[in-house]
């Protein structure tokens, strides 16, 4: 595996004639949590789409050393990236099992069954409500899954867009612990995108500001936490 | 006098009752295929009705002109309908944005009426005879061995209902296993549920559709063989009431619940045979009630709509934000 997971440079992304990024350069060492801070429209969930190919993209993307670029969403998540997009993204008429079934589409090993079980351990909650459809969890628990979901194809990065969105303050931070622990354990390879700076920094490992589009400032997490724009801008003090 | 006029028209309700559970399980087929599709993309296709006729003239060619084992010849014909639909899934509606739904609806109608013109140009617009797979039961049946139809209170029911709801069972049963034991079943309910989300767990969804509009296509074939005899053969218009009525019954169940539609179109069936035919024309001998007949379709799809948007058993949205 090389150093960097993903490596993106000189990315532009555009939806039609509408063009949301420019120019935008971040890498997310193996192992390690980058987090993406930025504010509503900033083009924080165009990074991790157009990362994913899922809108119209030029630049560099590398994962793991190989350009995915013009690669095909589906093949990105064959090649190992695990996506849990903005509001969940889980399959609401599909029962907690077959979501995380589903989420194992593209395996052809006979350990899914053993995954289901892990990460059951981890989400109790999920395992209560293994044959109810994912639509009538509550939101911390939708977060819960899709997450599940997105680490049931075994990535070896995963991509978080702003998994505190419309959650209550506690089930955040318990979120966040265990994406932590995640990394810690497993040494899976994380970027995050949030407005929630304060917990997003404590996770991560470096981070990176973008507005309107650019990324305006980087350094490691801890340098940022102290840096006074981002204390003004996303920390509120 | 009067007593036995109106003695006679009780008598022949059952008569009216087993027509419409023939009638509504063939509209339980085409609704279940127009309900497959739209599933997967929340847009009614058109030209479903259009494909099956397709569907019955291959098995017209294969099974009458080749002299082809009329099985054979429904699963022959169900396969290159099923292969016709992906074709026209890949082709004409891929290119366009799935947000957009005018363009391809509009582009279904446009099929219909191409290949229900295409179809007349070919075979013209007589009725062809077909073999009926159920004309009279087999042999091998105790009983009604060799017999057309068994007496239920004094009225026939005959080996045609009972075998077109059989076989219309039966395909509920495969697809309900397809749908829900299979990983290619998976990734369909996958789609129809989020396509975004499918495309984020490695399922090629257009490959998917394609699967949908395969499956969709070989259904409203198998329901066009079965219901061919019953019009007394196939002619290139025989699909295009039947779609009407499909689409009123897929509304009353719930356009997007496969039970639903099976249920909403055995009650089309029945409120047009014994509600419309039986009720109006025999009962209260109001004639012109039997031109009406396709109004019945209409007003079912109406009133559904008025109070009911969502069917007797679709989805409003579950989902928790």
């Amino acid at each position: 595996m090389s150093d960097v997971m993903l490596k993106v440079e000189d990315l532009n992304a555009s939806y039609g004639a509408v063009s949301v990024l420019r120019g935008v350069s971040l890498r997310v060492p193996t192992g390690q949590v980058s987090v993406v801070l930025g504010a509503n429209g900033a083009g924080k969930t165009t990074t991790l789409r157009a990362i994913c190919n899922m809108c119209n993209t030029s630049g560099t993307i590398e994962l793991d050393g190989e350009d995915i670029q013009k690669t095909a969403t589906a093949e990105i998540v064959r090649r190992g990236v695990g996506h849990v997009p903005q509001g969940r993204g889980t399959f609401p008429e599909l029962s907690v099992m077959d979501n995380l079934l589903v989420g194992a589409y593209t395996r052809k090993d006979n350990e899914v069954r053993d995954d289901i079980g892990r990460w059951f351990e981890i989400f109790p909650r999920l395992e209560e409500r293994r044959t109810q459809l994912a639509g009538s969890l509550s939101g911390g628990e939708q977060q819960m899954l899709a997450v599940a979901r997105a680490l049931m194809c075994r990535p070896k990065l995963l991509l978080l867009d702003e998994p505190s969105l419309g959650l209550a303050p506690l089930i955040i931070e318990d979120l966040f612990e265990r994406f932590a622990a995640l990394n810690k354990e497993t040494g899976l390879t994380m970027l995050v995108v949030e407005q929630n700076a304060n917990l997003a920094l404590e996770m991560a490992d470096y981070g990176y500001v973008i507005e309107s589009g650019e990324i305006s400032l980087e350094g490691p997490a801890e340098q940022l936490k102290n840096d006074p724009a981002v204390q003004e801008a996303y920390l509120g003090a | 006098m009067e007593l036995l006029a109106a003695g006679s028209k009780w008598s022949s309700l059952p008569d009216f009752i087993f027509n419409g559970l023939s009638l509504g399980a063939i509209y339980a087929v085409v609704a279940v295929a127009l309900v497959v599709i739209f599933k997967a993309t929340t847009l009614i296709n058109f030209a479903q009705g259009e494909l099956a006729m397709l569907g019955a003239f291959f098995v017209y060619v294969l099974n009458i002109e080749q002299g082809l084992w009329l099985w054979l010849s429904i699963v022959l014909a169900m396969a290159i309908t099923a292969g016709l639909g992906a074709l026209v899934e890949r082709t004409l509606t891929r290119p366009f944005d799935p947000a957009d739904h005018l363009p391809v609806v509009l582009i279904t109608l446009g099929l219909f009426l191409i290949i229900n013109a295409v179809a007349g140009d070919i075979w013209n617009y007589q009725v062809r005879r077909v073999n009926d797979p159920f004309g009279k039961f087999p042999g091998w049946v105790p009983f009604w061995g060799g017999d057309r139809f068994i007496e239920v209170f004094d009225s026939r029911l005959r080996y045609q209902t009972i075998g077109i709801w059989i076989t219309v069972i039966g395909m509920l049963i495969g697809l309900s296993l397809l749908l829900n034991k299979t990983r290619a079943g998976l990734a369909f309910r996958a789609v129809s549920s989020n396509v975004e989300s499918a495309r984020l767990v490695g399922v090629h969804t257009g490959r998917t559709l394609g699967f949908g509009w395969a499956l969709a296509s070989a259904m409203g074939t198998l329901g066009a063989a079965l219901v061919a005899p019953t019009l007394g053969g196939v002619n290139p218009n025989m699909m295009a009431t039947i779609l009407i009525y499909a689409l009123a019954g897929a509304a009353l169940g719930g356009l997007d619940s496969i039970g639903g539609a099976v249920l909403g179109g055995v009650l089309v069936g029945i409120i047009q045979s014994v509600f419309v035919s039986w009720l109006g024309v025999v009962v209260l001998e109001q004639h012109y009630m039997s031109i009406l007949q396709l109004a019945t379709a209409f007003l079912v799809i109406l009133i559904v709509l008025m109070f009911r948007p969502s069917g007797l058993f679709g989805t409003r949205k579950i989902e928790r934000v």
